[in-house]
This record gives C-alpha cells, sequence and structure tokens, in this order.
C-alpha cells in the first residue's frame, strides 16, 4: 500500500562520500610528497623519475591502507586499480600529445591560400605562406572517389552474400574478407604495379593509386556493413517475404533502406581508413605538384604524398608545410569520423 | 482403426519442399555471390601476380632469399641483372620486421589489456564513452602521422628511455651495444608501433570482455569477491584466448607498417638483434627505401619481397583470426 | 511430527504438513531486518517502504505475482542492487543491528555474510567441482585450516557429496543441471554467511532436483536465516516458516501482508493475500 507521506528521497549509498574522496585525494599529495622529496635526494631526475616513483608511492600507500582497513583481498584489489590506471593514461597520452602537437607545429601555415594555390611554382625553402596544397587536396578526393566506387559495391554485395544469402562461401569469404583487411599497404602497392601498371599503362597514375585504396577499402566497408545488416530484425525481412516479396526485392526494397544511414557510416568508415594511406601512392601515384584532375595519366597528387615528400625534402619550411599537411588531413579524418559516429547514434537511437 | 493403433504404426517420411526459384532471384544469387567471391579473387591475383613477377628472382636465389642477409645488385652492360654475382637476401630486414613487430605486441599488449580493463569494469560511464571515442579515434590516424610525430616528438623522449636501458639492463645481449648510437633503433620504431596498435587491441579486448556473461560475475560478487578478484577468477579465464587473438592481430599489423618505421628506423642492410642500436629495417620500408632508384630487375626482387611479407602476414592473422572465433577455450 | 496422514488439499494444509520447528530452537534472534526499504531504476520507483523482520534460524519466502519487486528487494539486502546502472535506494538493512548501507562499510565483507544463490546455476566453468566449492575463500583471501574437511561439509549440507565425492576434480560444468546448484548452493556456504538469499533456486530445475533443493533448505535452516524469493505458491507452503506476500498494482512494489506460513494460506487477513494464494490471479 503507498504510504501517504511522500517517499523518500533516493539515495545511492554506495557511492563514495566526499569524506572519502578527501583520503584518496590524500594519498597523491602523500605520493607526490614522497616523489618530490626522492628526487631531490636521489641520482634519479627527470619527467620518468617523478611518475614512476609518484606510481609506485601511491600504489605502497593505497596497498598499505587498504590492508590495514579491510584485508588483504582490499589491499590487491588496490594495486590493481593502479596498475589499470597508469595502463589507461599510457594508452590515451600519446593521442593527446600527437593531436597537441599536430596543431602547434602546423597552425602556423595555415592560411587562406592554401586551399588555391598548389606547389608547382614553389621550391623547398620558399617560406611557407608561398605554395598550397590545393592539388593534395583535389588528389586525395580524386582517388579516393574513384576507390569508392568501385569498393563500395563490392563491399556491400560481399556484405549483403554473409547476411541474406548465406550460401555455402560465407564461411571462407569472411575469413578472406578478415584476411584482406590485413594486407600490408605496400603489398597492394606492389601488387597493382606488377598486375596493371607494368602490364597495361607503363606509367604511374592516379588511377593505379585508386585501384590500391580500394583493395584496402573493400574489408572495412564490408565488415561495417555486415555488422549493420546483422542489426536489422529479421521480422522486417519476414514480413517482405510474407507479403509476396522475392528475395532480391525485399533486400532491396526492404533491408538495404532500412540499413541506410549504417551503410553510409560503412562508407565513410572506409574513406577515413584509406585518405591517409601513404605507401601505395609513392609506389604508384607519383605525387604532382599542380593539380589533375586526369587520373589515367600524370601524376597525381595527394595529401599523404604531399606531406611525405615535404618530408623528405628536410628544410626547415618544407617540414613545416608537412605538419600543416598533417593538420589539414587529421582535420579532414577527424571529421570523416564525427560524422560516421554521429550516424550511427541517430540510427541506435531510431 | 483406433486412435491408438494409428499412433504405433507408419510415421510418414517428411517431405521434401522445394520452391522454383524465380529468375530475378537467381540473377540476385549470381551477382551477390559474385561481388563476395571477389575478396577471394584479389587475394588470389596478388599471390598470383606477385609470385609471377618474383619467380625469376626466387629461383635463382633459391633458399638464401630468406637467410641471406646482403643485397648486392650486380647490372651487365645493358642493364639486365648479372644472376650469377647479384644476391638477394632480406633476412635481415625479415628479422628486423619480427623485431620491431615483438617489442611492439610486448609494450602495447599489456598497455591495452590494462586500458580495456579500465573500460570495462572502472570507468564511469560519461568517461567511458568519452575515451572509447578517443582511442577509435586513434585507430584512424594516418600512420605517416606516427611517423613524423615519431621522429620528431618521440625519439628524444625514447633516446633517454634506451639510454637508461642500456644502462641498467645492458648485460642482457639484447641491450647491449657496442656503438653507442641510440636514435633510430628499432626500439624506437617498436614504441611507435606500440602506440599504433594499441586502439586495435584495445578495441577487440574491450569487445571479449564486454560479452563475459555477467551471470558468472554476478556469482563472483556475491561471493564477497573484491572488483579485482571478480576480474581473476571470472574475465581473465573467459577472455584469454580472445586477448591473445587481438594481440597476434595487432602483430599482423605492425608487421606490414611501412611509413611510420620509415620514418624512425635507420634502415642499414644487416641483422641487427640490438634493440637500442640505431640500425635495422623491415621489409615494408626496406621496399619504399629500394623502390625509387630500381631497375627491373631489381624490382622483381622487390615484388619477391612483398611476396614474403603478404605470406607472412596472411599466416599471422589467419591464426589471430582463428584463435578469436574459437575464443571458447576453458573459461567457456 | 505432526504429520497429517490424509492427502494435503490445500495449502493451508501442506504448510501445516511442514515438519515443525522444535520450541526453543527458535528465535536466536533477528537475524536481518529491513527497514522501509525503496527502491528505483533511473528514476522510476520500483519498491515502496518494505520493512520485514527476517529471524535466525527460520525460512522465509517472498511470494507475489511477475514483476512486483520481490527479485529487486532481495537483492538489496546483499547489496547487488547497486550493480544495475541506475538504481538507487532509501532506508536500512540491519545485519546484527548494523546498516549494510553505512557509509565506510566494506561491502564484500557484507556479501560474505549474506550470501545468494541465483536462479539459473551459474558454477564457475573454468573450476573444478572442489575449487568452485572453495572459489569464496579464494575471491575474499581466506584462510582456513583444513580445505577438505570444509569442503566435505559444505558438500553434505548441500546434499552433494554422497554424488559427486569420487569426483571433486570433474569440471564445475559436468553436472546435471540440479546438482549444479547444489553445487552453488555448497559454495555460497563455505563462506560461512549467516543469511542466505535464494532467488527462484529452482524455477529453472526438474521436479527431482526441486525435492531435493528443498530438502537441503530444510536441513540448512536450523544454523542459518533463508529468504527465498518463489513464484510457486506450493513451494512456499512446503519449505518456509514464515511468508511474505508482495504485490504491485502497476506503481511501486509493495509488501502486503506476512506471517508465520501456514497462516498466510488458511487465514490470510488480506482480500487481496487471499485472492492471490486462492489462486484467483496471478
Amino acid at each position: 500500500m503507498s504510504t501517504l507521506i511522500a517517499p523518500p528521497q533516493p539515495r545511492k549509498p554506495w557511492v563514495a562520500t566526499p569524506k572519502q574522496r578527501l583520503s584518496s585525494v590524500g594519498i597523491y599529495l602523500a605520493s607526490a610528497l614522497v616523489s618530490y622529496l626522492l628526487v631531490a635526494v636521489t641520482p634519479m631526475k627527470g619527467k620518468l623519475a617523478y611518475f614512476a616513483i609518484f606510481f609506485f608511492a601511491s600504489l605502497i600507500i593505497d596497498f598499505v591502507r587498504s590492508y590495514m582497513q579491510r584485508g588483504i583481498a582490499s589491499a590487491k584489489d588496490a594495486v590493481a586499480r593502479g596498475f589499470v590506471s597508469v595502463g589507461m593514461t599510457l594508452a590515451v597520452f600519446p593521442i593527446f600529445s600527437i593531436l597537441f602537437q599536430v596543431v602547434k607545429r602546423g597552425y602556423k601555415g595555415l592560411s587562406f591560400g592554401l586551399f588555391t594555390h598548389d606547389m608547382s611554382l614553389t621550391s623547398p625553402s620558399d617560406p611557407i605562406a608561398n605554395g598550397g596544397l590545393i592539388h593534395a587536396i583535389s588528389g586525395t578526393f580524386i582517388l579516393v572517389a574513384i576507390a569508392l566506387i568501385v569498393a563500395m559495391p563490392i563491399g556491400i554485395l560481399t556484405a549483403i552474400y554473409l547476411t541474406e544469402i548465406r550460401g555455402k562461401f560465407a564461411k571462407p569469404i569472411k575469413f578472406l574478407v578478415q584476411a584482406m583487411s590485413g594486407v600490408p599497404s605496400i603489398v597492394a602497392g606492389l601488387f597493382i604495379l606488377s598486375a596493371y601498371v607494368y602490364p597495361v599503362t607503363g606509367a604511374l597514375s592516379g588511377f593505379a593509386g585508386s585501384l590500391a585504396l580500394m583493395i584496402l577499402m573493400i574489408p572495412t566497408i564490408a565488415r561495417t556493413s555486415e555488422e549493420v545488416l546483422l542489426l536489422i530484425p529479421p521480422d522486417l525481412r519476414e514480413a517482405g517475404v510474407a507479403l509476396g516479396g522475392t528475395q532480391w526485392r525485399t533486400v532491396a526494397l526492404v533491408v538495404v533502406p532500412a540499413a541506410k544511414s549504417g551503410l553510409v557510416t560503412a562508407l565513410i568508415l572506409g574513406i577515413a581508413r584509406v585518405a591517409g594511406e601513404t605507401a601505395p601512392l609513392v609506389l604508384l601515384t607519383g605525387g604532382g605538384e599542380k593539380v589533375n584532375s586526369n587520373p589515367f595519366s600524370g601524376p597525381m597528387g595527394s595529401l599523404p604524398m604531399y606531406i611525405w615528400k615535404c618530408f623528405g625534402q628536410g628544410s626547415e619550411q618544407s617540414i613545416a608545410r608537412a605538419w600543416t599537411g598533417i593538420l589539414v588531413l587529421l582535420v579532414i579524418v577527424l571529421a570523416l569520423f564525427t560524422m560516421a559516429r554521429f550516424l550511427s547514434e541517430r540510427k541506435v537511437s531510431k | 482403426m483406433t486412435l491408438l493403433e494409428n499412433k504405433s504404426s507408419n510415421i510418414p517420411a517428411p517431405r521434401e519442399i522445394t520452391t522454383k526459384p524465380r529468375f530475378s532471384d537467381k540473377v540476385f544469387r549470381g551477382v551477390v555471390t559474385a561481388g563476395g567471391l571477389s575478396s577471394l579473387a584479389i587475394l588470389g591475383l596478388i599471390l598470383i601476380y606477385l609470385t609471377y613477377q618474383g619467380y625469376d628472382v626466387l629461383k635463382s636465389q633459391g633458399f638464401s632469399f630468406i637467410t641471406g642477409s646482403a643485397w648486392n645488385v650486380f647490372t651487365d652492360d645493358a642493364g639486365n641483372i648479372d644472376y650469377t654475382q647479384t644476391k638477394f637476401g632480406i633476412a635481415a630486414m625479415l628479422i628486423g620486421t619480427i623485431l620491431c613487430a615483438t617489442i611492439a605486441v610486448l609494450i602495447a599488449v599489456p598497455i591495452s589489456v590494462l586500458t580495456a580493463l579500465y573500460l570495462s569494469f572502472y570507468a564511469p560511464s560519461g568517461i567511458r564513452k568519452f575515451l572509447v571515442a578517443v582511442i577509435d579515434l586513434m585507430a584512424a590516424f594516418p600512420s605517416v602521422l606516427f611517423g613524423i610525430w615519431g621522429f620528431f616528438v618521440l625519439m628524444p623522449s625514447a633516446e633517454y628511455w634506451g639510454k637508461l636501458l642500456h644502462k641498467f639492463f645492458g648485460f642482457l645481449p639484447f641491450f647491449n651495444m657496442q656503438v653507442p648510437v641510440f636514435t633510430r633503433s628499432p626500439f624506437v620504431a617498436g614504441v611507435v608501433l606500440a602506440i599504433m596498435i594499441i586502439p586495435i587491441v584495445t578495441s577487440i579486448s574491450r569487445e571479449i570482455f564486454g560479452q563475459t556473461p555477467l551471470d558468472r560475475i554476478q556469482a563472483a560478487y556475491a561471493l564477497g569477491a573484491t572488483r579485482w578478484a571478480m576480474i581473476k577468477a571470472v574475465v581473465i579465464p573467459y577472455g584469454r584466448s580472445g586477448v591473445v587473438g587481438g594481440a597476434m592481430l595487432g602483430l599482423g599489423r605492425a608487421m606490414g607498417e611501412t611509413v611510420a618505421v620509415y620514418t624512425v628506423l635507420n634502415i642499414v642492410y644487416q641483422i641487427n638483434w640490438q634493440v637500442l642500436l640505431g640500425a635495422g629495417g623491415n621489409v615494408a620500408s626496406m621496399i619504399l627505401l629500394k623502390f625509387g632508384e630500381a631497375g627491373p630487375g631489381e624490382i622483381k626482387a622487390l615484388m619477391a619481397a612483398g611476396l614474403v611479407l603478404f605470406i607472412l602476414t596472411l599466416i599471422v592473422n589467419s591464426i589471430a583470426d582463428l584463435i578469436v572465433k574459437s575464443s571458447g577455450g576453458k573459461g567457456r | 511430527m505432526d504429520k497429517t496422514t490424509t492427502k494435503p488439499s490445500s495449502l493451508s494444509d501442506v504448510a501445516a504438513a511442514k515438519q515443525k520447528k522444535v520450541p526453543g530452537g527458535q528465535s536466536l534472534g533477528v537475524g536481518l531486518e529491513a527497514r522501509g526499504v525503496h527502491a528505483w531504476f533511473s528514476g522510476k520507483h520500483v519498491l515502496d517502504n518494505i520493512s520485514l523482520d527476517f529471524w535466525s534460524g527460520t525460512v522465509t519466502a517472498l511470494i507475489g505475482p511477475s514483476g512486483c519487486g520481490k527479485s529487486t528487494f532481495i537483492r538489496t539486502l546483499n547489496r547487488m542492487h547497486e550493480f544495475i546502472p541506475g538504481a538507487q535506494m532509501a532506508g536500512e538493512v540491519l545485519l546484527d543491528g548494523k546498516d549494510i548501507y553505512e557509509s565506510g562499510t566494506d561491502v564484500t565483507k557484507i556479501r560474505l555474510k549474506i550470501g545468494m544463490v541465483f536462479q539459473k546455476p551459474n558454477p564457475f566453468p573454468s573450476m573444478t567441482i572442489a575449487e568452485n566449492v572453495l572459489s569464496g575463500l579464494k575471491l575474499a583471501e581466506l584462510k582456513t585450516s583444513n580445505k577438505d574437511e570444509l569442503l566435505e561439509d559444505c558438500l553434505e549440507r548441500a546434499g552433494l557429496w554422497s554424488e559427486v565425492k569420487d569426483r571433486l576434480n570433474a569440471h564445475g560444468g559436468s553436472l546435471s543441471g540440479g546438482q549444479q546448484q547444489r553445487l552453488c548452493i555448497a559454495r555460497s556456504l563455505a563462506v560461512k554467511p549467516q543469511v542466505l538469499l535464494m532467488d527462484e533456486p529452482c524455477s529453472a530445475l526438474d521436479p527431482g532436483s526441486t525435492l531435493k533443493i528443498e530438502e537441503t533448505i530444510n536441513h540448512l535452516s536450523s544454523s542459518m536465516t533463508i529468504i527465498i524469493v518463489t513464484h510457486n505458491m506450493q513451494q512456499a507452503a512446503r519449505v518456509s516458516d514464515y511468508t511474505a506476500f508482495f504485490l504491485s498494482d502497476g506503481g511501486p512494489g509493495s509488501m502486503i501482508e506476512v506471517g508465520p506460513t501456514s497462516e498466510i494460506f488458511s487465514r490470510p487477513r488480506d482480500t487481496r493475500t487471499e485472492n492471490y494464494v486462492t489462486g484467483r490471479f496471478g
């Protein structure tokens, strides 16, 4: 029977109280003090010494405190917690370092001219305000677009085979897709070199680069599409078939539209995967200095090649240009990734 | 005939249910199957073309292609390869590949497993969402970025760590060295590769830990286990083989990495076990390096090298795949 | 012993036929007390003001239709409720007079004293039978002077010793469903709890295993407090000394009535209880 007085306020008595949190802070302060002292007194120096001593000091203090309060099981738990936190920090720290460095070293080269000029008239030691990377951006765009045109149907068809038809090749195909995702990018480059460039055209071109990118793209698109198609509930297919639809109509008109945003996510992830690939482009595209809108003839520039060449040139200005190129590339990849996440989240909440 | 009699007499055999497939469905199946088999086709073609191109070299060098470590090209006046004198051996690079990848895995796997444990069992939900997004993002960073960042930003610190390792552990054969050159060593390459593969291994480990059956976790807690005791008793036995599979996938990725290693490692053409010494190389970066100046004959040798690398990564990835798939084992 | 010789024709007969406790051996004091317990899931109020005393040495059954909060309530008693994201509670649960939710309490120690057996048997598959029974000790880093003695004692009390004594090193998963559940009971006993919570322990088992487990519950009840959630009213009548009836009218679940089992089934005070135990709904 509900009481006539209002029910009491809900609480979470298991959550750490401010007093408990304070004692944790106390541990960190004590460890910081210990590390400070030890560094001042012993020959150990440097950031590494600080962090290492801090970590071990906090482990020992936490261990002793837990042992005295709650026994050995709790003490081991405290030590485990320490290691897990350190592992997480070590994994995440490089990301922030990389992002910070890219912005710090690359933003100086940012200018409007970056997006309107190319490098055909600039020499490596020209100041960074000269030249631009419009050829690189357009090149990457063309390369990726062509690769996508071929990779998209193959990837999605593969996913449809695995989820809708599930024929007797399903297991081998799944295995092969996985194997294909492990092909080193330079091997893909060598393959296109030997299968297309040497026998057919004899010259480097953007199209050859696209072919290599396609090989790297297909597994990503296939795998993500497969996951997305598997999420579509079987009732939907049953409803389509029960209405008298053939299998292909059910797939084309019911399943695929239902998975639309997920498939777009798959494509975006495929694009993000290859946008930064360098090795095959070094072998196959020649890395031109000016905008080339013909993928079938002439060297084609791209962002990774631009970065690679600038880095190779070695002068202070070209290195700065390389960092700026990385910054632009990173922004593009980040934007693609965020778009993909946004789309997939929307689908889930639907 | 009574009901009882009917029951014990013949049970009919099940009927075969067939339907005549419509033409459009047949076409559909055909097209989709072709698309699906294309990955088989592509992999097969890669194998064929690389073998075809590298055949001459492999034939003339035989086994010493893999075991020899000299790479000396002799051409006659017409520019053709003189196969009697030329030696192509990728042993040094193969060892370098394995060495750098092993260092990467040794560094990355503990960090990744700890991170995955943190994300699965320790992180509050807001932090977890953020960190998962961040780590997945790192998986998308282009490898050239890692190479350049590694060269400019990480190298000084890595050099310092190398010096520390040499100072305290120099008695171990790996860390011993005659010439104190610490920059651009396999160790530094290993560290950069480790940072590159951490997102992958963390992601796989996290998925596996997330699949641990909830009722076992609850049973452990109900018995009065601390969080770590529960992890040790339930999560680790369950996820052990899956994590191994993930580690091998990371290994495969590290073995095939090209540009990151190229920028960070000083490619020297001899076998080098001293990981702190600034010399080494891996097959992928060697191919990249030699490609620029290679004549047609040498290119064939590079193709052969690519073939070896391809087969190697294929084997590692297949084993990894098998392990992850069958991550049933005692824990299950 | 008060066994009726006629076939029981109603639940009240079943309850009356249950072997009565020896007077004077009962009431070792209050083992566990719930005072004004409320529970929420993400803001939704699911348990309303539950106050119950559980006496030592007794078996209390919690009955009621599905979804009225019985399982939620039992999980507030050993602090398993807080694992669900968005869970909140109010009120107190007193073990030996001390609130288990008091700030600063070591929750792992609480769970050693208040054990739990789940609906689906969940032995650890990577451990042998012997290791499973003793796993609680390993997890809590407890020491014991004689492992084998403890092992035999727990398996004996759980009614499993004779069936597994020759294969203690077999895998935990190699037993039948009923045996696995008794293994889980033995596992909970090894850490010497004062209270044993059982969340529909027999609902996944066949009648034969169910009977064996009910025998086990009977044996165990003399030395600890047992609280059992059950859907099966006949089981409640067979096994428990006290019964509490839970009900929810679409809002939060609350406890309608509690009393000695025989009275709940023969002379319930509340009409709703009467309707439920006579089968008019639920």
